[in-house]
């Protein structure tokens, strides 16, 4: 019997998510005797149309990892979800839209311009921005293009499970593999991970008091690292509370609070809008003035608490809008 | 909806048992009318309301949303207002960042024996957005 085949793409991503399988150092080789991988750009030479030539469904199953914001990347998930039997999201960007779904909250000519005019590393005096066709010395060029908002992968077409994490942890793969090579995989739609927030097993949660009270959202800088105590106790903001468990607390230990790369658990519709009602509720403060001043001193509260959710958020950010 | 035809903003009221809601009922029994473009949602206590149900009512067509509640002090459940206020102050500043103007949500305390506060309360808010326009948010 051949081999089960399966692909692995990116789309918009930093990296990150194809170094998380190369992390699996030695674990990697059962995987690969197991299986062929028939499509893996930033690691072998593959040709799209080693994929368009495959029968639908002859993938067993593909990882694609990165958001959607380009129509090569649309156009590509759409041929691998044709071909392959299942569609992993790998990655908090392909899962929640991820870092780069923060730029749902700007427009698509503003965060060209950003890009292409404004950073003060750029020289581009005649104001050029990247175009979809362009002549050079009589030829034509093409480029993908930009989409006005970034999508998650399961705003595209239909995704069978995920694997969370910026990047995910190589545990959580090998996992995924053998679930997938076993046939032990979990009802479709599952998110590869554990069920509970941060919290439930966080190496802090005993300092944490059944009471929480802030007169001030502090930054990292202003306490003392205690290793014992939770974040939230000191005043730094964690999104330990609406973030589902599974990443093995890599940014806890190294004395990072929460960011939420692993996304909400499964009750929470808004981890942004969940992050925001609990922390609320620890302000030590009844009087207006003083509230509005507590909550001054978070910075870029939209930005903290969507870091890795905006894409996928109600709202899903600043975009499409009619009115105001 | 012809173009000469008056805009008419969806409203969705999540109003507080004890106070908001009971202004509402006094309002009808009173027969103080206001203009009917406010779907009311009771719950127990203002802060019964998560921020993400006020984001789902913008989400599925409002246009503003109200959330009513006991005055400061007056609360059922003793600090439930409190609670709500400092959320929607934070989520104020989100709605900012989303493109969605704070006028669209509005907190107000009514409490149960204010049955004109009520009308005169959802006529202005009504009328606000009316002239604000349709959010006319584009997600799905
Ligand atoms: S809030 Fe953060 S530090 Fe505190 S218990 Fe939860 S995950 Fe740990
Ligand atoms: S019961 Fe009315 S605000 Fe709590």
């Amino acid at each position: 019997m051949s081999k089960p085949k399966v692909a692995l793409y990116w789309c918009s991503s930093c990296g990150g998510c194809e170094e998380s399988v190369v992390d699996l150092a030695q674990d990697i080789l059962p995987v690969t005797s197991a299986v062929d991988i028939i499509f893996w750009p930033v690691a072998m030479d593959f040709k799209y149309s080693d994929i368009e030539v495959l029968q639908d469904g002859e993938i067993a199953a593909t990882l694609i990892n990165g958001a959607i914001r380009m129509d090569e990347q649309e156009h590509i998930a759409k041929l691998l979800r044709k071909k392959s039997q299942l569609i992993i999201a790998h990655g908090s960007c392909a899962h929640l839209g991820g870092v780069v779904g923060l730029a749902n909250f700007y427009k698509r000519e503003d965060v060209l311009g950003e890009a292409f005019k404004e950073v003060p590393t750029v020289k581009n005096p005649k104001g050029i921005l990247p175009q979809v066709k362009t002549e050079e010395a009589g030829r034509e060029l093409e480029l993908p293009a930009l989409h006005d908002t970034v999508k998650t992968l399961d705003q595209v077409v239909q995704v069978d499970y995920y694997i969370p994490g910026c990047p995910p942890p190589p545990e959580l793969i090998k996992n995924a593999f053998a679930a997938i090579l076993e046939n032990k995989l979990p009802p479709k739609g599952t998110v590869l991970a554990e069920k509970k927030a941060l919290c439930d097993s966080c190496s802090r949660k005993e300092s944490k008091p059944d009471k929480i009270k802030l007169s001030k959202f502090k930054r990292l800088y202003e306490v003392e690292w205690d290793p014992e105590k939770c974040f939230l106790e000191e005043g730094i903001i964690c999104l330990g509370p609406s973030t589902r468990d599974g990443c093995g607390e890599r940014c806890i230990k190294a004395n990072f609070p929460c960011r939420g790369c692993f996304g909400p658990t499964d009750e929470v519709l808004d981890q942004g809008a969940k992050s925001l009602s609990y922390l609320a509720s620890l302000i030590d403060s009844d009087d207006e003035e003083e509230v509005k001043k507590i909550i001054d001193s978070i910075p870029d509260m939209a930005g903290l608490f969507y870091r890795y959710s905006l894409a996928s958020s109600i709202l899903r950010g600043n975009i499409n809008r009619g009115t105001k | 909806m012809s173009s000469s035809s008056r805009f008419e903003p969806k409203i969705v009221g999540f109003i507080c048992k004890w106070c908001t809601s009971a202004a509402a009922d006094l309002a009808g029994v009173s027969r103080l009318k206001y203009q009917p473009n406010v779907v009311s949602l009771r719950v127990m206590c203002s802060s019964r309301v998560d921020p993400e149900h006020i984001l789902q009512a913008f989400k599925g067509g409002a246009d503003g949303v109200l959330v009513g509640g006991c005055h400061p002090g007056d609360c059922h459940y003793q600090v439930g207002n409190y609670q709500t206020r400092k959320r929607i102050m934070m989520l104020l500043e989100i709605l900012k960042d989303m493109g969605i103007s704070p006028t669209r949500l509005r907190l107000e305390w009514i409490s149960a024996s204010e049955g004109a506060k009520f009308q005169d309360t959802m006529n202005e808010f009504i009328n606000t957005i009316r002239e604000l326009g349709p959010l006319g948010l584009k997600v799905k």
